[in-house]
């Protein structure tokens, strides 16, 4: 029987902890409640992408887009917009044309300017549904690569289309599977990197928890073309919804006789098992990762010997990112042309990137190569909330680099971030206002890459400790000019000296920053001032006598007791007693307190 | 194999395949430090004190792990590359305890001599330090301040000896070498063999130093102090005085020995010749009874006996049951000597030197107090009477040769081969042989048993019998053969076992020779050519010829395998838990 409306509930990780599973449950009883249960079909999807206004609920077939719902309104959404056709105008997400009317979804700003060729069947299929994967096409790619297609013919049209590592290296995906393909060995594995670590970085994850089928199928497609038939994925312990959903679909598509012996009928084993990583962000690094899957300590390996010649159990293994995977089936479905016309010279297809920090729309979103950085920050993102200027971004998470305002107009591809000081890395993108001090920002992501090195070579294990402590002394006002020589000294020593792709990039926040805002920096060690007033140890907090009304809430609020004064006279704070929570600017209405 | 050519610093070299960039600018004529790299033992790449510069790579290459390929071109002293290493070693500096004017490893420091190569600021790179317990046992100490976390030791322990109690903890800056969940070595099923120790660049693993007891019986006047030394010790000591690795220096040793003080000064080699009389007798009974068990496996090497009781306690009934000749030395000395010479036991000390840190623990094995004493009180290695002769102001190179004392000083050449792997083995058979043919025998060079391989077999006929024996060392071969066993697959009838790779001349007692050499030079094959020059010299060749051992047979322990011979040189063996938790 065909339902008259579909209703979306996103269960995604965002929308899940602002409470979308009783969300769903409060859909099923007040459907039930209503009659409705078997005229409307209700489905729990992967992300939609705009976790900035989560939990989504989604009603089609007009695609009406609702926004912050609260399970408390799923009864006027039920009663009124499912029973009597009109929408709950107060939880929309709605942008309007000139003449007022609503713009369609696909049309407003956050979602116009993607394209969606990885996240296609996020938010719109039931992830733990391997039926809803087939009726999108699912399997079919496997099915024409096995039917039509050599293994060579499959890694042909994969270098045809361009397509380029998404894990952060940015290494040529066909070449990659060429190399596991030309090492002859008794038995090859297929890896999928599910270990994405970056802070801030939710690409992968959702990917996972939205159309996890679409991993399976590339795999399956990989153990065809380099002569594989077995798989696993690596994926955090952390992400147990990912994990869920996979333990699902591999279990669904073993009942259905697409994993395991004899593929489909079509010839071909392979099977999935999932290895559970404990939480080591040096486990996204390939090497550390295989030692990891086979029971071993989580660290990396000398290469060469790269893993397409000695990886997995010392067989040659091919190991991608969940992304990159994700874009196998519809290479092999459309083609490598049709791939290729996306994107730049060098960098083909799309890309997906965690948006966050200082931006309006956080959330998801897939990107062709080659959009700029002003359109993925203006119009996607919706630009910087409360009228702060940009910054900077940073890209590549804790082995990226910060892009200044001034290279706003960067196209965004592999090439492009490496020529700036940034990188790529796996998507992670947080928006910076004038708020942030950038010696605070290297010193965050550093502080991060020195508690998950995996302490095995010296230049990270020692040489970051260094260079963090170094920062450390910059933000208190304690370095001086030479500090800063020898700071950066230290970090192109890390980058040349380091023995993984952790220890070798760990450097580049504080580089590029140097590099662009080495004016903040000189400002932390000559004049003791962080102009951005984050660094604690630099600011001091002062009532300005003119502006203060005398009205004492400062000194209610003040935790620790360090503001004085008389009513209707200005206050005084104690800098001695002052710990710079900044509780007092924040109750102050007359904007009488600085720092 | 394909040969590759390539340039090092523009010298042209042709090298094999597969050869590290390190081995073929060695051959280039060019020298690259290491510092974490061990040949056949460690090879992590982890340091980064190897570092060269490649044409066309991204970055810096570790050259200790890095293979050459053809047309490559390598750089190995840049000014890049020689400020890399020098920043890589200050930031070691910068994180380690530098209290080297009292480190064991004080003149002998793998990371003291870089930093003095590379002009290093010891306090470039200071900051936050990393502070840890001290770990002791009774034959070891970790002291995690001074390490470096090169993972030698781990290492030797993983790959060569297949243990793998110590490993990598925390991670980041705290990663520090431990054992699991933290818990002591004294914890776990270590086999006490040293190797870690000889593995380690600096002074983080070092013997617990019992030179202070000997000093405390030598000050004594009531006690009667005995001292036997091992027989891979006089191939060792040498080098800690200067002299070329391979050097017997039997003669000075003993003087060295009279003039600190001993009461009397004899050879261990003796009590290996009681081995091979009671180990060979036992095994032949073991070949005349249908019953018994076989292949029958060598118990001189403690570690081994270790080993077995930690992990293959199933297969104990394999062990011969002699005592290890340290223990059968002290074993006679507490009963026929003291006897013979009417001194009270309590007042008679016996101080044995050894190539070993596990025999520190053989003494407080149970059933190995003859006398119902500790048949040995006190176990030095190599490198502490080394400390010891320089602590009393001996002038070692200055002495003259001096002899073993009578009466029961001598010992055969075939007791000096238990320094040797394969040594056991030759010595058993010269004597088996000869007792079993009840003649003397044309050849007594048992060449297939000798060399350096890990595994090595042989067959000889005895009284037109086939035997086919084995011999291992390194506890990884060693599990070969044990799972051979198990499996059914092994129709050895005499196995010889050594802990140590190469035998007791590699002991973890021995003295520490830097990567540099060990890299590159056979230490403990020269050490053992050492020990089969002197074979091939000596009068004495055979156990069973010995006279010393005719007399106490005569005189005590009647024959071979006797009562007496049984309660006084035989032991038992137990199975041991791994974990105490």
């Amino acid at each position: 029987m065909l339902e008259r409306a579909h209703i979306l509930v996103c269960g995604g990780t965002g929308c899940t902890s602002g409470n979308s599973n009783k969300i769903y449950s409060e859909f099923v009883s007040r459907l039930k409640e209503q009659g409705l249960d078997k005229e409307v079909k209700l489905i729990m999807t992967g992300c939609f992408g705009l976790c900035a206004r989560g939990p989504i609920v989604v009603v089609y077939p007009e695609g009406t887009f609702y926004q912050h719902v609260k399970p408390e309104d799923v009864n006027e959404i039920v009663c009124e917009h499912i029973l009597k056709g009109r929408p709950v105008e107060r939880l929309l997400h709605a942008e309007k044309e000139e003449d007022g009317s609503l713009k369609a979804i696909n049309e407003t700003d956050f979602y116009k300017r993607q394209k969606r060729v990885v996240l296609r069947n996020c938010g719109i299929i039931n992830p733990e549904s391997i039926d809803e994967y087939l009726a999108y096409d699912g399997y079919k790619a496997y099915e024409k690569a096995i039917t039509q297609m050599t293994p060579q013919g499959v890694i042909d049209e994969l270098k045809k289309s361009g397509l380029r590592g998404r894990g952060g290296g940015g290494f040529s995906t066909g070449m990659k599977w060429q190399f596991a393909h030309d090492s002859v060995a008794d038995r090859k594995y297929v890896v999928c990197n599910a270990d994405e670590g970056d802070p801030g970085a939710f690409m992968d994850r959702s990917l996972l928890e939205g159309d996890p089928h679409a991993v399976i199928e590339a795999m399956m497609i990989a153990g065809y073309a380099i002569g594989a038939t077995q798989g696993y994925i690596y994926v955090r312990a952390e992400y147990p919804i990912a994990v869920e959903r996979l333990e699902i679909a591999i279990g669904q598509a073993r009942e259905y006789g697409i994993l395991g012996k004899n593929v489909m009928g079509l010839g071909h084993d392979f099977d999935i098992e999932l290895r559970l990583g404990a939480g080591a962000f040096v486990c996204g690094e390939e090497t550390a990762l295989l030692n990891s899957t086979e029971g071993k300590r989580g660290e990396p390996r000398q290469r060469p010997p790269f893993p397409a010649v000695k990886g997995l159990f010392s067989k040659p293994t091919l190991i991608n990112n969940v992304e990159t995977y994700g874009n196998i089936t519809q290479i092999i479905l459309n083609g490598a042309d049709w791939f290729a016309s996306m994107g730049t010279e060098k960098s083909k297809g799309t890309k997906v990137f965690a948006l966050g920090g200082k931006i309006h729309n956080t959330g998801l979103v897939e990107i062709p190569m080659g959009t700029t950085l002003r359109t993925i920050i203006e119009e996607i993102g919706g630009g910087i909330p409360n009228g702060k200027k940009f910054k900077a971004a940073q890209t590549g998470g804790p082995s990226g680099g910060c892009i200044p305002a001034s290279l706003i107009d960067t196209k965004i591809d592999y090439d492009n971030l490496i020529a700036i000081g940034s990188m790529m890395g796996s998507g992670g993108l947080i928006v910076m206002d004038e708020d942030n001090c950038m010696v605070d920002i290297a010193k965050f992501f550093l502080e991060f890459t020195v508690d998950e090195s995996c302490g095995k070579c010296t230049p990270c294990r020692i040489g970051n400790k260094r260079l963090y402590e170094m920062l450390d002394k910059v933000t208190k006002g304690k370095a001086t000019m030479e500090d800063l020589d020898k700071m950066e000294e230290l970090c192109y020593y890390i980058k040349e000296n380091s023995l993984c792709g952790l220890g070798q990039t760990a450097p580049n926040p504080v580089l590029s920053t140097l590099k662009y805002f080495r004016d903040e920096y000189v400002e932390h060690v000559k004049n003791k001032r962080c102009p951005a007033g984050v660094c604690k140890a630099l600011v001091s907090y002062k009532v300005e006598p003119d502006k203060c009304i005398g009205c004492g809430l400062c000194k209610r609020n003040c935790p620790v007791g360090a503001i004085s004064g008389e009513i209707k006279q200005p206050h005084v704070i104690d800098p001695a007693k002052c710990i710079k929570c900044g509780a007092c600017i924040q109750a102050c209405r007359k904007n009488a307190i600085t720092k | 194999m394909k040969q590759v050519t390539l340039k090092i610093n523009n010298v042209s070299v042709t090298v094999d395949a597969g050869t590290r960039i390190l081995d073929a600018a060695k051959k280039a004529g060019f020298a690259i430090p290491t510092l974490c790299y061990l040949k056949d033992v460690c090879n992590e790449g982890s340091c980064r004190v190897c570092v060269v510069e490649v044409k066309g790579a991204r970055s810096l290459v570790a050259s200790c792990s890095a293979t050459v390929s053809e047309g490559m071109e390598v750089y190995t002293n840049t000014p890049k590359v020689i400020a890399s290493r020098k920043k890589t070693i200050e930031l070691i500096l910068g994180n380690h305890k530098k209290a080297c004017l009292a480190c064991v490893r004080n003149g002998n420091c793998e990371l003291a001599q870089l930093s003095q190569d590379y002009n290093c600021d010891p306090h470039a790179y200071e900051g936050v330090t990393t502070e840890y317990e001290i770990d002791e046992t009774p034959y070891l100490v970790r002291d995690n301040d001074k390490c470096v976390l090169c993972r030698r030791c781990v290492g030797v322990c993983n790959n060569v000896q297949g243990i793998g109690v110590i490993g990598p903890n925390k991670r980041g800056f705290a990663t520090h070498i431990g054992c699991a969940f933290e818990q002591p070595l004294a914890a776990t099923p270590c086999v006490a063999c040293g190797q870690c120790i000889t593995a380690c660049p600096v002074g983080a693993l070092h013997e617990k130093d019992d030179t202070d007891k000997v000093k405390e019986l030598l000050g004594d006047k009531d006690k009667y102090v005995i001292v036997g030394t091992a027989p891979s010790v006089r191939v060792g000591l040498g080098e800690e005085f200067g002299y070329p690795i391979g050097s017997n220096v039997e003669g000075k040793m003993v003087a060295a020995l009279k003039r600190l003080g001993f009461d009397r000064v004899f050879d261990v080699d003796m009590a290996a010749d009681m081995t091979i009389m009671e180990e060979g007798t036992e095994f032949l009974h073991r070949l005349q009874d249908k019953t018994a068990t076989l292949p029958m496996m060598t118990s001189c090497s403690p570690g081994w006996i270790r080993y077995m009781e930690f992990y293959y306690p199933e297969l104990l009934p394999h062990l011969s049951s002699c005592k290890s000749p340290q223990q059968m030395f002290g074993a006679i000395m507490k009963t026929y000597y003291a006897k013979k010479f009417d001194i009270p036991v309590e007042k008679l000390a016996v101080v044995s030197v050894m190539p070993c840190v596990a025999k520190k623990t053989e003494i407080f094995r149970e059933n190995q107090n003859a006398a119902g004493v500790p048949d040995i009180d006190v176990v030095i290695t190599t490198r502490e009477l080394a400390r010891l002769i320089k602590n009393q102001g001996v002038d070692f190179k200055s002495l003259p040769d001096e002899k073993f004392d009578d009466p029961i000083g001598e010992g055969s050449s075939a007791g000096l081969l238990f320094g040797a792997t394969g040594g056991v083995m030759e010595a058993a058979l010269r004597t088996v042989s000869e007792v079993v043919l009840g003649k003397t025998l044309d050849k007594i060079d048992f060449k297939a048993v000798r060399g350096m391989k890990g595994i090595k077999s042989a067959t000889v006929t005895l009284d037109g019998r086939k035997i086919k024996v084995c011999v291992a060392s390194s506890l990884s071969n060693a599990k070969k053969v044990l799972e051979d066993i198990k499996a059914g697959k092994c129709d050895y009838q005499f196995i010889e076992i050594m802990t140590c790779p190469g035998g007791c001349v590699n002991g973890g007692g021995q003295p520490i020779q830097p990567s540099s050499v060990t890299n590159n030079v056979d230490v403990r094959g020269l050490r053992a050519k050492a020990i089969y020059d002197t074979d091939k010299k000596a009068a004495l060749r055979k156990s069973h010829e010995n006279p010393v051992v005719k007399t106490l047979y005569s005189e005590f322990f009647d024959k071979p395998g006797s009562h007496r011979a049984h309660e006084i040189l035989h032991t038992s063996y137990k199975k041991r838990n791994k974990y105490y938790m």
